[in-house]
Parts: C-alpha cells; sequence; structure tokens
C-alpha cells in the first residue's frame, strides 16, 4: 500500500517532467495563450502531438514501429499527469487515438494500418467516431444509416449525431447497417471514411452549454470501396464492440472545477451569516466532494497497480464518469447559487471565476450523457461487474426492419 | 504505484476469512444478539488471540506478531464482514494503539502483551451525553490521581479490564488509563442498537487513574487515536458494506416477481450499481488512509477523514438497501440484514459521528490551504 512510484516509475517521471519542462516552455514560447476552437488553437495542438511523436510520448503503449513510444500503461499514465500539470492536453485526437485508430490497427488490412497510423500518431490526421444516430441514442445497434453494396463499392445514405470533432476531421470509422432483414445486431458492417468527401455534410449542433463541439453528419450516396470495410459483413457489432470497451479508458476524466476551486471562491464570498466557506451546509457538502474526488483519485491508482502487476483494468472504471459527472453539476450549482443573484451572470469579465462555474452548469448535462448515460454505465455495473442479468430485450430476435420505431 | 494489498497481506487476508467462516458464522453471531447475558463471544474471542490477530501490530518485544497497518486492516475488513462479535475495535483500535502511540515504555509494557495474549480487554470513554464531545462540556475529572464522574456509553464498558478515560485535571482535559476491575468503578450495562457490542455507562468515584501523554493534551491525544481508529474502523465498515451488497445481490438472485428474477430489473440493478461505486469509493480512500496509517503520515488526519466519511456512508447506504432489496423478509429478525444495519450505525457512531469528520475535514483542507 504505497502511492509512490517504484524507481523505474520515478525514473520515467523525471525524464518525462524534464523533457516537458523544455519543450512545453518552447511551444508556449511559440504558440502562447490561444482560444479553444480556433485555427491557431488546433495548428498549435497538431504542433504539440508532433513534438511528442518525435520524442516517444504520443502513443505510447504502441509499438515504436508504427511511431508509438513502446512504453508501458503505467507509462502513459505517468506522462499523462505530468502533461496535465504541465497545462498542456489538447482534447482534439482523444477519439481518434483512443478509440478509432486502435479499431483500425485491430481491423485493417496492412496497407491501410501503414498509410493511417503513422500520421495520426503525429497528429497530421484527426479521427471521428459516427456511431450514434438520431433514433438510436444509447441503443446505438438500432442506427439506420444504410450501406447498400455496388460491385466493389458500397452506396451509403442516413445521418450520425453527436459526432465530435467532425468538422475538423480528416477521417471517421462509421457504423452502417447492410442488411434490415435479420435481428439488429446482426445486420451491420463498418467502413471507414474520408470526412473530406462531398457526399458528406456536416452540421454542428448548437448545443445547450452555447458550444459546438459535435454535429450531425449526413452521407448522400456516398461511395466507399470494399477495401474501406473494416471487419467482415454483418459484423460490424464486433467490431464497434473494440472502439467502444476503448472508450471507456479514453473517455471518463472529470473535466471542470472540482473542490479546490469551489472551496476558493467559497473562501470570497459571503454567506448568509458570515463567509460562504464557513457556511455548515456548504462544508459538508465540500467534504462529499472532496472524498468522492480523492476515491476517484485512488481508484484510479488502484487501475495503474492492477497495470503494473500485469492485470487487466475491467469495467470498474465506468465509476469514474458518473461520479465525476454527477459532481460537477451538483458543484456547479452549488457554486452559482453561492453568488446568489450574481450567479446569473455568465459573463467570464464579471463572473467569478471567469464564468467557469456557469459554463460548468450548462455543460454538465453532457457529461452525464456523452460516452454512455449515467443509466447505460449502471446497467455495465451491474452487468459486467456484478453479473447481474441483462435487460429484457423483445427486439433480439425481430429483424430489424420489422422493430417499431418511435420519433 | 503499488495500490493494493500485497501478496502476503492478501494470504493473510484469505486465511482470516477462512479462519472466521469457519468459526464465526451468522450462529455466532446471533448468539449473542439473542442473548441479553452476552455482548461478545468468549470462544471467538480466544480463537482470534490464538491466531494472534489482537497482537498483529503490537512489536514483538511486546508480544505481539509485529507486522504492519496494512495487515491489521485486512483483518478489520474480515472482522467487519461477519459483523464479529469481539470487543476488537475497542482492545486493538483504541487501547493497543492509543498505549503504542502514547504510552511510556511502563505502560506499553504492562498493557501491550496482556493485550496480545487476549487477557486484557479495552475500551474508550469520552461521552458523556448526548451531543459532542467538547471542552466546555467534560464533566469527568481527576484529583490527586483519583478519577471522578460518569461516562455514558462506553462501548464495550460493561466487559473491559482498562479503560481510556478522558477527563479534567485542574482545569486541563487529559487522556487516563483506568483499570475497571477496582474499587471505585461502578458499571451498569445499557442496551444498544447493536447488541452484538456490549455497551455501559461507567461511574467512577475515586477510582485510581493514571494519565496517558501529557497534561492537558487530553483532546488532542484523543483525536490522534481516533484518526488512527478511523482508518481501521473504515475497513469493517468496507467489509459490513461488501456483505450487503453480496447479499442484496444473492438474494435478487433468487428472488422471482411478475415471472423475473428481481436482479434483472433496472431499478433493482441500479441500486446495487449504486452500492457498487459507494464500496468502491470507500474501498480507494480506505487504502489512502492504511498507506497513512502505516507510514504515520502527516497526511493521516485528512486521510482519515475521508477514509471515515466514505466508509460510513457506503455502510450506511448498502445496509439500508440491503433491506430494501431483501423486501418484507428484509425487515425480519431472521433475515440477518439487521445485523448490518445495526452494526453500520454502530460503527459511524463509535467513533463520532461522520458530521463531525466531514467538519474535521473541511477545518483540516482550510489550514493546508492556508499553510
Amino acid at each position: 500500500m504505497d502511492f509512490n512510484d517504484s524507481p523505474e516509475e520515478a525514473a520515467y517521471r523525471e525524464k518525462a517532467r524534464t523533457w516537458l519542462a523544455q519543450s512545453a516552455a518552447a511551444h508556449r514560447a511559440k504558440w502562447g495563450e490561444l482560444k479553444p476552437n480556433t485555427p491557431e488553437h488546433m495548428a498549435a495542438a497538431k504542433d504539440w502531438q508532433a513534438t511528442k511523436a518525435g520524442a516517444g510520448y504520443a502513443c505510447i503503449t504502441w509499438p515504436a514501429a508504427i511511431g508509438g513510444g513502446g512504453g508501458t500503461p503505467i507509462q502513459s499514465v505517468i506522462f499523462g499527469q505530468e502533461e496535465t500539470k504541465a497545462g498542456l492536453g489538447y482534447g482534439y485526437f482523444t477519439i481518434g487515438l483512443g478509440m478509432c485508430v486502435p479499431t483500425v490497427m485491430a481491423f485493417a488490412d496492412s496497407d491501410t494500418k501503414k498509410r493511417f497510423v503513422s500520421p495520426a500518431v503525429k497528429g497530421d490526421e484527426i479521427w471521428c467516431q459516427l456511431f450514434s444516430e438520431p433514433a438510436g441514442g444509447s441503443d446505438v445497434a438500432a442506427l439506420r444509416t444504410r450501406a447498400v453494396r455496388d460491385g466493389d463499392d458500397w452506396v451509403i445514405n442516413g445521418q450520425k449525431v453527436w459526432t465530435t470533432g467532425a468538422h475538423y476531421c480528416d477521417y471517421g470509422i462509421l457504423l452502417t447497417r447492410t442488411d434490415p432483414d435479420v435481428p439488429k445486431h446482426k445486420g451491420l458492417t463498418m467502413f471507414w471514411i474520408d470526412m473530406r468527401d462531398t457526399a458528406v455534410e456536416c452540421r454542428p449542433i448548437h448545443q445547450m452549454s452555447g458550444g459546438r463541439e459535435f454535429n450531425e453528419v449526413y452521407f448522400t450516396d456516398l461511395r466507399v470501396k470494399d477495401s474501406q470495410r473494416l471487419g467482415e459483413v454483418g459484423d460490424g457489432w464486433k467490431v464497434a464492440l473494440v472502439t467502444l470497451m476503448n472508450e471507456r479508458l479514453a473517455v471518463g476524466g472529470s473535466a471542470g472545477p472540482n473542490y479546490r476551486e469551489i472551496m476558493k471562491l467559497a473562501r470570497q464570498l459571503s454567506g448568509t451569516t458570515g463567509p460562504a466557506l464557513k457556511d455548515q451546509a456548504f462544508r459538508e457538502k465540500l467534504a462529499d466532494w472532496y472524498v468522492q474526488s480523492e476515491g476517484l483519485k485512488f481508484t484510479r491508482f488502484r487501475t495503474m497497480t492492477a497495470l503494473s502487476r500485469g492485470q487487466t483494468p475491467g469495467p470498474e472504471s465506468s465509476i469514474g464518469k458518473i461520479i465525476s459527472a454527477n459532481q460537477l453539476q451538483e458543484l456547479a450549482n452549488t457554486a452559482v447559487e453561492m453568488e446568489d443573484q450574481y450567479g446569473i451572470l455568465v459573463d467570464p469579465d464579471q463572473a467569478p471565476a471567469e464564468a467557469v462555474f456557469q459554463q460548468s452548469l450548462m455543460w454538465a448535462p453532457g457529461l452525464r450523457i456523452a460516452g454512455g448515460t449515467d443509466e447505460i454505465l449502471k446497467n455495465i455495473i451491474a452487468e459486467r461487474v456484478l453479473g447481474l442479468p441483462g435487460d429484457v430485450r423483445v427486439d433480439k430476435d425481430v429483424a430489424f426492419k420489422d422493430m417499431p420505431t418511435g420519433r | 504505484m503499488d495500490f493494493d494489498y500485497s501478496d502476503d497481506q492478501k494470504f493473510l487476508k484469505d486465511e482470516a476469512r477462512k479462519f472466521l467462516a469457519a468459526h464465526c458464522d451468522v450462529a455466532v453471531v446471533r448468539g449473542v444478539l439473542d442473548n441479553a447475558d452476552r455482548s461478545f463471544d468468549e470462544k471467538l474471542w480466544k480463537g482470534v488471540a490464538e491466531q494472534g490477530w489482537l497482537g498483529a501490530s503490537i512489536p514483538e518485544e511486546h508480544g505481539g506478531l509485529g507486522l504492519g497497518r496494512v495487515e491489521l486492516c485486512a483483518i478489520a475488513e474480515e472482522l467487519g464482514r461477519v459483523v464479529a462479535p469481539i470487543p476488537f475495535a475497542s482492545t486493538v483500535y483504541f487501547l493497543a494503539e492509543g498505549v503504542l502511540a502514547h504510552g511510556t515504555d511502563g505502560q506499553k509494557a504492562a498493557i501491550l502483551p496482556r493485550i496480545a495474549a487476549g487477557q486484557l480487554i479495552g475500551c474508550l470513554a469520552t461521552s458523556e451525553g448526548p451531543g459532542v464531545v467538547g471542552p466546555a462540556t467534560l464533566t469527568t475529572r481527576v484529583e490527586g490521581g483519583k478519577l471522578f464522574g460518569t461516562k455514558i456509553p462506553v462501548t464495550d464498558g460493561d466487559v473491559a479490564d482498562t479503560a481510556l478515560v478522558l477527563a479534567s485535571e485542574g482545569g486541563r482535559p487529559g487522556l487516563y488509563l483506568v483499570d475497571l476491575k477496582q474499587a471505585g468503578v461502578a458499571r451498569e450495562t445499557l442496551k444498544s442498537l447493536d447488541p452484538t457490542r456490549g455497551v455501559a455507562k461507567l461511574t467512577f468515584d475515586g477510582a485510581v487513574a493514571e494519565r496517558l501523554g501529557a497534561a492537558g493534551a487530553g483532546f488532542d491525544i484523543v483525536q490522534a487515536i481516533l484518526d488512527r481508529a478511523a482508518v481501521l474502523l473504515a475497513f469493517e465498515q468496507l467489509g459490513g458494506a461488501d456483505r450487503c451488497l453480496e447479499m442484496a445481490k444473492e438474494y435478487a438472485l433468487g428472488r422471482y416477481a411478475f415471472g423475473r428474477v428481481i436482479a434483472g430489473y433496472q431499478a433493482i440493478k441500479h441500486k446495487l450499481a449504486d452500492m457498487y461505486v459507494k464500496n468502491e469509493v470507500a474501498r480507494s480512500n480506505a487504502y489512502y488512509g492504511a498507506w497513512a496509517l502505516n507510514d504515520d503520515a502527516p497526511e493521516l488526519p485528512i486521510a482519515a477523514a475521508a477514509a471515515r466519511i466514505a466508509a460510513s456512508e457506503a455502510f450506511w447506504f448498502a445496509s439500508k438497501e440491503s433491506i430494501q432489496v431483501h423486501g418484507g423478509m428484509g425487515f425480519t429478525w431472521d433475515v440477518d440484514c439487521h445485523l448490518y444495519y445495526r452494526r453500520s450505525r454502530q460503527l459511524s457512531l463509535v467513533a463520532g459521528a461522520p458530521k463531525v469528520w466531514k467538519e474535521r475535514l473541511v477545518s483540516q483542507l482550510e489550514q493546508k490551504n492556508a499553510a
């Protein structure tokens, strides 16, 4: 029971820290402070990714021969911690490198892998994941986007939704329905596609948070070669599960203010009977948030321990997002209420902490849904960790075309 | 990074589980629950002593096994799983740990070997009435080495040989070792929420009291003892919470309603998932506490508070929702749910309520931030 690094881990951390200190400074000197979601921000992100790849710090667990770092999972975690401390973490590559490219590596032919893996590691090309559909939601396999065989090609028509970053991505992995006459999971096929094709149209979704990170993506007679298929025809669900399994590892970290930030706010504001920090009801909530946040941190340490002992972490990591997303929502709401009437303001120049709590309040509902809703994650824990029965599936043996559909 | 039990510790834990499966099945617990004259199981106590658990973390020079605190945590977790009806926490976490940390060489030599041998039961006596114990309300006093006043309730005070008593001397709080078998000590056994742990009212009228630790430092020493005990109690709570989840799961997998096992309904699945999440958060915080306790780290007060808060919440939730999953059966005397429900309350209160620990945690965070 020790959360100090082993000598090897400490040596790696020191090496990473030294490298980061120099490289991060050089990177900042070159790019300065940029506003997210601008072309300059993207250029800086790609530049940083290339710098990391050159030093073996991109895709640390992947073999060096394909551009990775040839390292261990625990080294990857250590570098991630140090990179966060250095204040350099761009989110553009998470989905591509965490979920899409591993799927390409698992199912594509060697030429395709050769063509795509290395540019993705260097940040030259960015990938998105085209799974969700308006009618599907958590029921991913209920998708309707059709791919119809036409000689050596497939012709694709349909619509995806909630595609993160589709507007700036170069390639994507696309899950389609190729056979509606069989039950939903059996008629799916996966492809990789070029997002710049004129038959692909991206429409950004204006979110309740005000941002536009997600997109609707429309396909109108998009032609792809059969060689772009990932896995066998009709085996798309199996391929998608590989992607979704990687999703749990890639997504789930908490984004947003935590107990430290709200404690800082509570020091500055007046409460009902004195400083807000002295409010007993607030102090109890603060203690709960600390215990949850630290609990998650130490849960990650337990995962690292399992990794370093050669074990594979299970779906236990699902607890991370359930806790952090809910906590973010509650914490942000408490902060906004603490500001009393002033809490209405969202202007970063006016609202305390540059309105980060107001932004979190509007972002948290999405976080509780993205990458698996609270409800789906609890099902995962119940079924895969605790071994409880799956939900009743009335559509299991029904051909997709005969399934009732609502909105 | 090594945030788990080691292989040796796992072995010890497995052995403890096997021993308790053989010697502390629920009949043993019910043997105490159903008999108002007994507040612990003497046979189990003797067996636990023979296993060396009472002296697991007592140095060999004082008759113990000289193992670390993580080993003691592993044992605590297993004792919690079976709601063991023995005064282990009072004797080991409060008295032995207190004497180890604050006793003189003479006090250690007088007390620790007897604890390790299973010849001495301890207890901690701080409470004097409803509400939080504080300097303003402390009425028990020591004059000329003699103790006067009343402590209520004292867990295991009905069977203990030696008590640690918080009392004031010359207006300053001190902590005193008191032999409970002397004249000048009166005991009255009381009924409690958890009859598998005895509770007494202790009245002192000129009992000989020997100070443990510095004069005037009583509250600080008690807090230091509670910090250490909180981690160990958290492991008992964790063991209990995990067992509640298992029991609820086993029941839900075997109980049919509306043509299906109830474990297949989302309302039940999500309830069990919520239990699991709370238990894992508690386990992770408990591990941090175990590390801080074992290493005597400066982080101990914060780690102990976090471990206690998380474990109290997890055990409370798991014990009450396990009854809910069991339905009407869960409300009967014959089903074991209430043993855990009772113990969850006993463990949450015996070292100060979660609310008190939340305040302690936030105060510590404030200080840390200010430093």
